[in-house]
């Protein structure tokens, strides 16, 4: 049971990562109809900067400068190439992506190269223990902060003047133009936002008990994406509940290994895309979704 | 306030929606255009909001002045921002926000928040229903009631010039002349109204001024009280084509007949 509920708790925690990545998706989908590949690299683009910097400016300004620097990314992938090539297919969009991504992937890797970099979390390694339930700390730092942003998300969404104009414009695009709406903005906004949600959860996600920043990370990134898909592409609810889901599913498939090793060895990794794939068996657009992804 | 001169609209280059139209929309003024489906009214409404680009359309040649002023090619949210607001066919009404989010959609070409905290009470006097509904869906509104948050949701930017496309479409004879009377109380508040339409009834009824769109061109246009006389508009748009026993029975156009979908 202690296992369970450790396992649990870890889950819970990459879940709430996996959900910040995955409201990243949904949003610029529904902002640019755009299925977003860049997400892994831009992941490995904040976990990078991060680590890079706080070789010499310092932890906290390394973070800060890190997630400015992967927000200006994916604002210059929407302005300098999605936004110019508004009302393409939605496929050559997303390949379009996924060449972004790769280009961006290549040059971090390279980069990295055979350097070991790590983020110094001024939390360290260390774990802690609730009860008999023991977590890393920085799974439950990660946890907390994830969830504070999650709840501004959501409370922006729904409430700010950029909520509503995103909801708008993501249901009716014309109409939304008509009102005033410029949809330019409103999709900038919503490929920023994606950076720092990436950002900061690639923060923690190279961190105890990931080894460091290596291109490793950038899977991560990739796992985030049937977390999305399985919510519904393009429900911000559906992101928040997949994530958590794949996060719990990814934590127990690889702490009961050992009774699973009949499915082979890091049968755990591929959890998320097997979870995915059953939910979408039965709800082809997803839990939570409405649109299929064939919408043009 | 509007004016249109000459203006050549195509789609694709190849089919040409607006044929050399000239049109104007004076201050105060509520201005009908009437016409069958595929006529252009659409096309005309786009090009003045600036949406046209969204539909591959192209003006060839004319000219659209609000106040003096060169439209040129602008895109929508400058369109609102000087003042013309577009409600679109069908209604378009945000679905999935509440009524209260609908209305603030509607302010966001507003940067005057005074004036929209203003226009919403306005909207709200002029349509009590959605006061009552204000955090209901929008999609649970009747059709009427749909209609009128388009209205009012367009009213939230404040426009010296509303653009209304067929806003009677789909709806019961006696919320098409609740309608009609909106149409009239705006313009009184002081908002020139153009006018779409193939409910000739209604529109002739509300409109100072009225033009027939004919396959893209202006086959017909002055004062709607003396249009709604003439033999053209009476057969064709009044519904008293095959009423040989009534030619000239005013009674009979007043009831409202809707526009017969005649194709050219
Ligand atoms: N998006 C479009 N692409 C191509 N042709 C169009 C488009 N919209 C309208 N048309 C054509 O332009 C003409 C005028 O259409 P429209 O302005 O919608 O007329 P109305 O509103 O009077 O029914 C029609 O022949 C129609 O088929
Ligand atoms: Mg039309």
């Amino acid at each position: 049971m202690t296992q369970f509920l450790s396992l649990l708790l870890n889950g819970i925690s990459l879940g709430a990562l996996y959900a910040l990545i995955a409201l990243g998706f949904v949003i610029i989908f529904k902002a640019s109809e755009v299925v977003s590949f860049t997400h892994g690299s831009l992941l490995l683009l904040g976990a990078y900067s991060i680590a890079r910097l706080s070789e010499t400016i310092g932890f906290l300004p390394a973070v800060l400068v890190g997630i400015a620097i992967t927000a200006l990314a994916a604002f210059l992938v929407e302005r300098l190439i999605i936004n110019r090539l508004r009302g393409a297919p939605v496929i050559s969009l997303a390949i379009v992506t996924i060449g972004v991504d790769i280009i961006l992937l290549t040059e971090l890797v390279r980069r990295i190269g055979s350097d070991i970099l790590n983020v110094p979390h001024p939390w360290g390694g260390g774990s802690v223990r609730i009860g008999d339930v023991g977590i890393s700390q920085n799974r439950l730092i990660a946890m907390i902060v994830a969830a504070i942003l999650i709840a501004l998300f959501f409370a922006a969404f729904k409430y700010s003047n950029w909520g509503v104009a995103m909801r708008a414009s993501a249901e009716d695009g014309e109409t939304a133009a008509l009102m005033g709406i410029r949809q330019g903005r409103v999709s900038a906004l919503a490929w920023v936002v994606a950076g720092v949600l990436a950002a900061v959860a690639a923060l923690f996600l190279v961190g105890s008990p990931t080894p460091g920043v290596t291109p490793a990370a950038y899977a991560v990134g990739l796992r985030a994406f049937p977390a999305a898909i399985l919510g519904g592409l393009d429900s911000t609810g559906g992101a928040l509940v997949g994530g958590l889901l794949i996060g719990i599913a990814e934590a127990l498939a690889a702490g009961y290994q050992d009774q699973l090793l009949f499915l082979g060895r890091g049968f755990s990794a591929v959890v998320p895309f097997i979870v995915m794939i059953a939910v979408l068996l039965f709800r082809p657009s997803g839990l939570f979704g409405t649109k299929e992804l064939t919408r043009v | 306030m509007l004016s249109i001169d000459a203006l050549h609209v195509t789609y694709g280059g190849a089919v040409q929606a607006v044929r050399g139209v000239s049109m104007e929309v004076p201050d105060g003024k509520v201005v009908a255009v009437l016409g069958s489906n595929g006529a252009g009214k659409t096309t005309l409404l786009r090009t003045i909001s600036g949406t046209l680009r969204l539909h591959r359309g192209r003006v060839e040649s004319g000219s659209i002045r609000f106040g003096g002023t060169d439209l040129g090619s602008r895109d929508p949210a400058q369109a609102v921002r000087m003042g013309m607001v577009q409600v679109p066919e069908g209604r378009r009404i945000f679905g999935r926000l509440t009524v209260e989010e609908n209305l603030r959609a509607g302010g966001m070409g507003n940067a005057d928040k005074s004036a929209k905290a203003r226009a919403q009470d306005r909207v709200y006097e002029m349509f009590p229903v959605l006061k009552e509904r204000r955090s209901q869906r929008g999609a649970l509104l009747s059709g009427g009631e749909q209609q009128m948050l388009a209205i009012g949701r367009a009213l939230m930017a404040s426009p010296k010039l509303l653009l209304l496309d067929e806003p009677s479409l789909g709806l019961a004879p006696r919320v098409i002349g609740q309608i009609g009377e909106v149409i009239a109380e705006i313009n009184r508040q002081g908002t020139s109204v153009l006018l779409v339409e193939q409910n000739a009834t209604m529109a002739l009824g509300v409109a100072d001024l009225a033009y027939v769109l004919d396959v893209g061109e202006v086959s017909l246009s002055g004062n709607a009280r003396e249009l709604a006389q003439t033999d053209e508009v009476q057969r064709l748009y009044l519904g008293h084509a095959a009423e040989a026993d009534h030619p000239h029975d005013r009674t009979r156009a007043a009831s409202g007949k809707k526009l017969s979908r005649w194709t050219a």
